[in-house]
């Protein structure tokens, strides 16, 4: 087991180190470079030549690459297109502001999307499983733009109980934002609870059908003490994955959603920044976006090691 | 000779039988159905809706700003006072022909290189698949983003992008489904009579995960509308005045309070054609015996 899973760290740590290279060929693929792709039409003499050298552009590919991972493994993520700010510290706030959306999200949707899913596995195919299972694929589907905006339209505008949009400056304290990112928090959580629901149905159907439940039946245990005793501690494990997969999405790729609700995390500092085309910016939080990502869920293969005894033993699950 | 041409057609024709038979199947179930028809509507609305619509779809009338539905503009005017009906028919044409032409690409080169990976293993396989791991922990939207903002040439280097990008988690999907094949017995078989390799992906490997392939293809249909409508909401997809759905949510959200028309007209038609792919890809995963929530990605 102690092997297994330094063996996943190593991996782990590799795939860090590719996603920040990839990214970087990526930006560097692109054609032009951050200073030609900000200035746009004003790209010429002096003004390029400034914004080259305050950036250092005018060094090889692979020193510029190094300089930039050496300085991302200390946790400087250098300085945006104008040279001057910070992109560290701006993305800290930013960041807070993201932990708090995915922190509301999680509290409601996770529990309520194990509730749903253990009821749509039990009841499989009959009306409480029809019911939350059609519910979900809307909930799936829809655009989070559309479903924001069905919000908005009848909560904000017809009833007038939530406010539209957040007003409040990004390095406001975490208690300023309420109740202003309760609609975003919403939406986010319709999509994920969906998303966990459907995984946590299937594995509780599955382990329904096992042969220890129906040995558990034979032996005369009471339904709910082999669905609260036996079944359920098997069946929610996997779910750690979809849960992983739903925090890493929550902390980076809500961009639609923030955008929607005006709400200061780190989706809208990403479209902000394509929008700025600050690509130094736009690769600092790629990176840091990916390497959240990836830590999630190499956490989350870990504790599906430990609490799993039979995946102790069984190397190379992918 | 002949004997050639014979097997090969019966192998066509038994191979077209079996499609339509889960196609069959697929519009026996009741989601099957709904899906199918939802999608079948949109296509043949997106088809004819320049022949049909009541109005130029670009037309501006400064009279008729955020007027009403009424029987002269059946879901009122938007904010320059263009149709809203009129450009709800067209609003669908440029998804579904960037993603129409997308999609097969996509699953074209993930699916064969997902199948020669799964094949040949060793460490040209580990390589592009820890590559296929980084590239797939890059925040959703993102890549996209940037390759169209940066060199914002439209709808051609739009369909590569989203080719490319979505034939990535296509490689992950074909090449598990591809190497649990490639460990069965006539695989071996292949093999031992001396086989090609590209013979063997596309005799043995190709017909036995074409599931997995069309049911994956399905679904990224249905995400790459998803993000082809997200960025035009953002105003990085369809240069205005051209009318798509994502674009007129964003500008008629605004006047949203006074013209609610606006934004319910465009939501409804992209809701349904989403939710119609995804009806069909859920019967067809199920229809071929696929269960697509245990591969739940959010």
């Amino acid at each position: 087991m102690f092997e297994l899973i330094v063996k996943r760290l190593f991996l782990g740590l590799v795939t860090v180190w590719l996603v920040s290279v990839v990214i970087f060929l990526g930006i560097e693929a692109l054609p032009g470079d951050a200073c030609t792709a900000h200035l746009e039409r004003d790209a010429q003499g002096e003004l390029l030549e400034n914004c080259r050298e305050k950036l250092g552009l005018e060094k090889p590919a692979f020193a510029r690459y190094m300089d930039w991972a050496s300085a991302a493994i200390t946790g400087d993520l250098g300085v945006s297109i104008d040279g001057q700010t910070k992109i560290t510290s701006e993305v800290a706030l930013r960041v807070k502001n993201s932990i708090l959306l995915a922190a509301g999200a999680l509290s409601v949707g996770v529990p309520l999307a194990v509730f749903l899913g253990v009821i749509a596995g039990l009841w499989r195919d009959r009306f409480p499983d029809l019911f939350i299972s059609t519910a979900a694929i809307f909930a799936m589907t829809i655009p989070e733009f559309v479903s924001a905006t069905i919000l908005v339209l009848i909560f904000s505008i017809w009833l007038g109980w939530l406010p539209a949009v957040v007003l409040t400056p990004a390095d406001a304290p975490a208690l300023e934002f309420f109740p202003e990112f309760v609609p975003a928090t919403i939406v986010l959580t319709l999509v994920m609870v969906a998303h966990i629901m459907r995984m946590v149905r299937s594995s509780v159907i599955e382990v329904m059908a096992g042969e220890f439940v129906q040995m558990a039946t034979l032996k005369g245990v009471p339904y709910w003490r082999i669905v609260v005793r036996h079944a359920l501690p098997s069946a929610l494990l996997p779910a750690i994955n979809v849960v992983a997969l739903t925090v890493a999405w929550l902390l980076g790729g809500v961009v639609v959603v923030e955008v929607v609700f005006n709400y200061p995390g780190l989706g809208r500092m990403m479209i902000d920044a394509i929008s700025d085309r600050d690509l130094p910016v736009v690769q600092a939080i790629t990176l840091l976006v990916a390497a959240t990502y990836v830590v999630i869920n190499l956490a989350a293969d870990m504790a599906g090691i430990l609490l799993n005894p039979r995946l102790r033993t069984q190397l190379g699950r992918r | 000779m002949t004997d050639a041409s014979y097997t090969t057609e019966t192998a066509e024709t038994s191979f077209l039988r079996r499609w339509m038979r889960v196609l069959g199947s697929v519009a026996q179930r009741p989601s099957g159905a709904i899906g199918l028809t939802l999608v079948a509507v949109h296509i043949i609305v997106a088809i004819i809706s320049p022949w049909i619509v009541p109005y130029d779809t670009v037309a501006l009338s400064a009279d008729e700003i955020l007027a009403p539905p009424s029987s002269i503009h059946l879901l009122g005017t938007d904010s320059l006072g263009r149709d809203v009906f009129s450009r709800v028919l067209e609003g669908g044409r440029q998804a579904l022909i960037v993603c129409g032409i997308a999609t097969p690409l996509s699953m074209l080169w993930g699916g064969l290189l997902g199948i020669y990976l799964g094949l040949r293993g060793g460490w040209l396989d580990d390589i592009v698949m820890r590559l296929v791991d980084a590239v797939l922990s890059l925040p959703g939207i993102l890549p996209l983003m940037v390759v169209v903002v940066i060199i914002d040439g439209g709808n051609l280097v739009l369909t590569i992008t989203l080719a490319v990008l979505f034939g990535i988690p296509v490689i992950r999907v074909v090449r598990a489904a591809a190497q649990a094949v490639a460990a069965r017995d006539f695989v071996l078989a292949a093999r031992a009579r001396g086989h090609s390799r590209r013979n063997i992906m596309w005799r043995e490997l190709l017909p036995n995960v074409l599931d997995v392939l069309m049911v994956e293809g399905a679904m990224r249909l249905s995400w790459m509308l998803l993000s082809f409508s997200a960025l035009s909401f953002l105003g990085y997809g369809v240069a205005p005045p051209t009318p798509d759905w994502g674009q007129d949510i964003s500008e008629a959200r605004v006047f949203m309070s006074l013209a609610p028309w606006g934004v319910l007209g465009p939501m409804f038609a992209l809701s349904t054609l989403i939710i119609g792919v995804n009806l069909t890809a859920d019967a067809l995963a199920k229809a071929l015996g696929l269960d697509r929530a245990q591969r739940a990605v959010v």
